[in-house]
C-alpha cells in the first residue's frame, strides 16, 4: 500500500518469516524502523487474508495466567513489558468457518504494545493488515538490535517463495522452522 | 575597625595565636563573618588582637610568644614573576631560618608562617599579589579570588584547632552555635552550641582525612572506644602543631571566567541539516549541525573553550525553519572575553550568517540567563506548513472542509520512531487551523496552526493508525508528508533586536 511504501521507503526495512514452525504458509511480517523498534503484522500471504475470510474472535488471552492486553510499560526503558521469544504467542485469531491461527512473535525483545484497535474493529485486520491492522510492537534489546531478524527472510526471499508455491502443484518446500 | 569579638572568644584567641594561627585564621576560628575584618590590611588585624587580648581586665597578657607572632612583618614579597610561564612564585621567608623538631618541642626560631593556613591568608589575599595574577590574558574588570584548601589540610586544621578548643576548657564547651564552612562536598558543620562532642575515624588513608563529628546528648567525654583513635591522633598532629618551615608556593594559576549567554533566533533552510551533531557509534552521520554553525564564531570571538546549546524546541534533520526563527541560547563557557558592544555583537551575527547559506541567525545578544524559553511550552503554539501526498485522486473540493476544522483534538500515541527513547504514552494535542491550498490530483499544500508539542507527520500519515484522528482518516485515503517546514515559533523570548 502507498503509505507503507513512503514509510518503508524512509526508514523501515521489511523482512519476512515464512511458514512458522512448519504450519503452511502463515507468514508474517517484521518491519524493522532504523530506531530498532520491530512492528508484527501478517504477510499478505497469511490464510485469514486470502478467500474473503472474515474474523470471528480475536484473542490476546494465550494462556490462562498471561494476557497481552494486560501487558503495561512505563518510562523510557519501558520496564514491565513482557519479554517475548520468537515463538511466543501474542494471539489467537478465529475465522468464521472455524479454523483458529496464532500469531507469533518471530523475534526477540519486549512486548511494547498489541494492537487493541483490531479488537473494537477486526476489519482493519483485513483491510489494512501491513498498517493499521498491525498486530504488536516489540523492542528488541540494545544489543540484539542488529542480529534480530537475522533469521529472517529478505523481501525478495519472500517473494521467491511465494512465487514457488503458486507455480508448483505440491506445497512448495517448507523452509525449516524458524529460530525466527 | 573594632573587630566584633565577644569575652567568650578571649581565651580561644589567644590559645589559637600561641598554637601558631595567622591573624586572620584566628578570625576564621572565631566565626567571624564580617568581610571587612578580612579586607583590612593584615597588619592592622593583628594589632588589633593584641589589643583584644591585653584588653583582659584580670589577665594583663603580654606573652612574649603572642607578641611576638603579631608584631613581626610579614615577609617581604619577592614575588618573581617568570614571563615565560605561567607559575607565580614567591621566594620563601626571607625573614626566618625555622627548625622545628619533629615531637614539636625544641623550638629554636619562631616561623610566622600561620600553622592553618601555611600562608596562604597572610599574602595570596593582598592587592600585591592579586596584581600579579592579573597579568594572565583575560579581560576583566572585576576580580575575585577563591581560596579553597585541600580536604587534607582542611581536616587537619579543623582538628587542631578544635583539640586545642578542647584543652583550653575542659568542661566548658564552646557557645558557637554556627558551623565552618570548608570547601567539602562531605563536610560542613561541626560545633553544636553547648553539646559535648565526639570524633569517629571513617577512612584515613595517605591522601585524606575524613571525619565524621557525633554529638552525643548528655555525653560529658569521649567515648572510650574512640580514646585509640584520639590518642593515635594526638600522636600525628600534636597540638598544638609543629609550625611549618616555610609557607606555601604557588605553582599554578587558572582563571575561569562566569559563563556568558548569547541568544537569538535561527533559521534552518537546509534539509539535510540536523539541530544538533549526529553521531551513532562514534561516528558522525551527517555533516555540520545547526549548533556547530551558530557557535563556531562565537567561540573564536569570546575565546570560549566550550559551549551548551539550547533551544525552544527542535525540528527534524528534515525540517525547514522558516519565519522568524527558532529561539535560543548559547551558554560560551570559560570566554577569555565577555564584553561587547552592540555594534560587535551585530558584526558577529553577519559573519555566522555569510559562513553558511543553512542557516540564519537574528536577535543576536548577551543575555543574563537562559530565558524562559521552555516555560509554559505546551501553552505556546507552533505553525506548520506541509507538501501532502494522496493515494486516491482528489479535487479542490474535497479538501476545503479542512478550513472550517478547527480545535481538531489529537489523541497521538508516541510515535514509533521515537519510541526507542520516550516513554509510551498518549498525548493529547489540539490543532487550532488549517489551511489549504491544492496542487494536482494527488498533492496539496496544508498549513497548520497547532498547539505545541504536536507531531505533525504522524497526523498526517496516522503512523499505523496509533494518531487519532489523522488525515488518512479525514480524507478516506492513505495520505503521507512529503516536505514540512515549521513556519512560526510563537514564543515572546528573546527580546527582537532593531535591524
Amino acid at each position: 500500500s502507498g503509505i507503507i511504501q513512503c514509510f518503508v521507503h524512509r526508514c523501515i526495512s521489511p523482512t519476512s518469516v515464512s511458514d512458522i514452525k512448519g504450519k503452511n504458509c502463515e507468514d508474517q511480517c517484521v518491519l524493522q524502523h532504523s530506531n530498532r523498534i520491530c512492528v508484527i503484522t501478517l504477510a499478505e500471504s497469511h490464510p485469514i487474508l486470502q478467500n474473503g475470510n472474515t474474523i470471528k474472535s480475536i484473542n490476546y488471552q494465550i494462556s490462562a495466567g498471561c494476557s497481552r492486553l494486560q501487558n503495561k510499560v512505563s518510562g523510557k526503558s519501558k520496564r514491565g513489558g513482557q519479554f517475548l521469544t520468537e515463538l511466543a504467542p501474542l494471539c489467537r485469531i478465529t475465522c468464521t468457518e472455524g479454523v483458529e491461527y496464532t500469531i507469533y512473535s518471530c523475534i526477540r525483545g519486549r512486548l511494547l504494545e498489541v494492537n487493541e484497535g483490531i479488537l473494537e474493529r477486526p476489519e482493519l485486520l483485513l483491510e489494512k493488515p501491513s498498517t493499521e491492522g498491525y498486530i504488536a510492537v516489540i523492542l528488541p534489546k540494545l544489543e540484539e538490535s542488529k542480529t534480530v531478524t537475522n533469521g529472517l527472510l529478505s523481501r525478495e526471499e519472500y517473494e521467491n517463495i511465494l512465487s514457488k508455491r503458486t507455480s508448483s502443484t505440491q506445497q512448495g518446500p517448507k523452509t525449516e522452522p524458524e529460530p525466527c | 575597625m573594632m573587630l566584633p569579638l565577644k569575652e567568650n572568644d578571649r581565651p580561644i584567641v589567644k590559645k589559637l595565636l600561641e598554637a601558631g594561627c595567622c591573624a586572620r585564621c584566628v578570625l576564621r576560628f572565631c566565626f567571624l563573618e564580617v568581610q571587612s575584618a578580612y579586607r583590612q590590611p593584615y597588619e592592622d588585624t593583628a594589632k588589633e588582637l593584641l589589643a583584644f587580648i591585653n584588653d583582659e581586665e584580670t589577665n594583663v597578657t603580654k606573652d612574649s610568644a603572642v607578641q611576638d607572632q603579631l608584631t613581626k612583618d610579614p615577609p617581604s614579597k619577592k614575588i618573581k614573576l617568570d614571563t615565560a610561564k605561567t607559575d607565580v612564585q614567591a621566594e620563601g621567608d626571607s625573614a626566618l631560618v625555622p627548625t622545628v623538631t619533629e615531637e614539636g618541642g625544641a623550638r629554636l626560631v619562631k616561623s610566622d608562617v600561620c600553622v592553618v593556613c601555611l600562608g596562604v591568608l597572610q599574602e595570596f589575599c593582598d592587592e600585591a599579589y592579586a596584581t600579579k595574577v592579573c597579568f594572565f590574558p583575560f579581560h576583566y574588570y572585576n576580580l575575585y579570588l577563591f581560596y579553597s584548601f585541600s580536604p587534607l589540610l582542611c581536616y587537619v586544621q579543623f582538628i587542631i584547632t578544635t583539640l586545642s578548643y578542647l584543652k583550653i576548657s575542659k568542661g566548658d564547651w564552646l557557645h558557637y552555635d554556627q558551623g565552618i564552612q570548608y570547601q567539602s562536598k562531605v563536610w560542613t558543620h561541626l560545633l553544636i552550641q553547648g553539646r559535648p562532642c565526639c570524633f569517629a575515624f571513617l577512612d584515613c588513608s595517605e591522601k585524606s582525612l575524613i571525619l565524621w563529628l557525633n554529638s552525643f546528648e548528655g555525653a560529658h567525654a569521649p567515648n572510650f572506644v574512640l580514646l585509640p583513635f584520639l590518642l593515635f591522633f594526638f600522636r600525628k598532629f600534636p597540638c598544638p602543631p609543629t609550625r611549618p618551615a616555610s609557607k606555601c608556593v604557588a605553582q599554578d594559576v587558572q582563571c575561569l571566567h562566569v559563563s556568558v549567554f548569547v541568544a537569538g533566533r535561527y533559521n534552518k533552510f537546509s534539509r539535510t541539516l540536523p539541530q544538533t551533531p549526529w553521531v551513532i557509534d562514534g561516528e558522525r552521520r551527517m555533516e555540520s549541525s545547526v549548533e556547530e554553525l551558530i557557535a563556531a564564531p562565537l567561540l573564536s570571538s569570546f575565546r570560549a573553550k566550550g559551549f551548551n546549546f539550547s533551544s525552544s524546541g527542535r525540528e527534524d534533520v528534515d525540517v525547514r525553519t522558516l519565519g522568524n526563527g527558532r529561539p535560543f541560547a548559547l551558554e560560551l563557557l570559560n570566554p577569555h572575553r565577555a564584553r561587547f558592544n552592540k555594534a560587535e555583537i551585530r558584526q558577529l551575527q553577519e559573519t555566522i550568517n555569510q559562513s553558511s547559506d543553512k542557516i540564519r541567525v537574528r536577535d543576536l545578544q548577551i543575555v543574563n540567563a537562559m530565558g524562559h524559553m521552555k516555560e509554559g511550552e505546551e501553552d505556546k503554539t507552533k505553525s506548520y506548513s506541509a507538501l501532502i501526498w494522496t493515494q486516491k485522486a482528489i479535487d479542490k473540493d474535497d479538501i476545503t472542509f479542512l478550513e472550517e476544522t478547527k480545535e481538531l483534538k489529537l489523541a497521538q500515541k508516541t510515535p514509533l520512531r521515537v519510541l526507542h527513547r520516550r516513554p509510551l504514552t498518549v498525548r493529547e494535542r489540539v490543532i487550532h487551523t488549517m489551511s489549504t491550498r491544492f496542487l494536482d490530483a494527488h498533492h496539496f499544500h496544508l498549513v497548520l496552526r497547532t498547539q505545541a508539542g504536536t507531531y505533525i507527520k504522524e497526523f498526517v500519515h496516522g503512523d499505523f493508525g496509533r494518531t487519532k484522528p489523522n488525515l488518512c482518516d479525514l480524507l478516506k485515503t492513505d495520505t503521507d508528508i512529503l516536505e514540512l517546514d515549521v513556519e512560526s515559533v510563537d514564543v515572546d523570548w528573546p527580546p527582537p533586536v532593531p535591524e
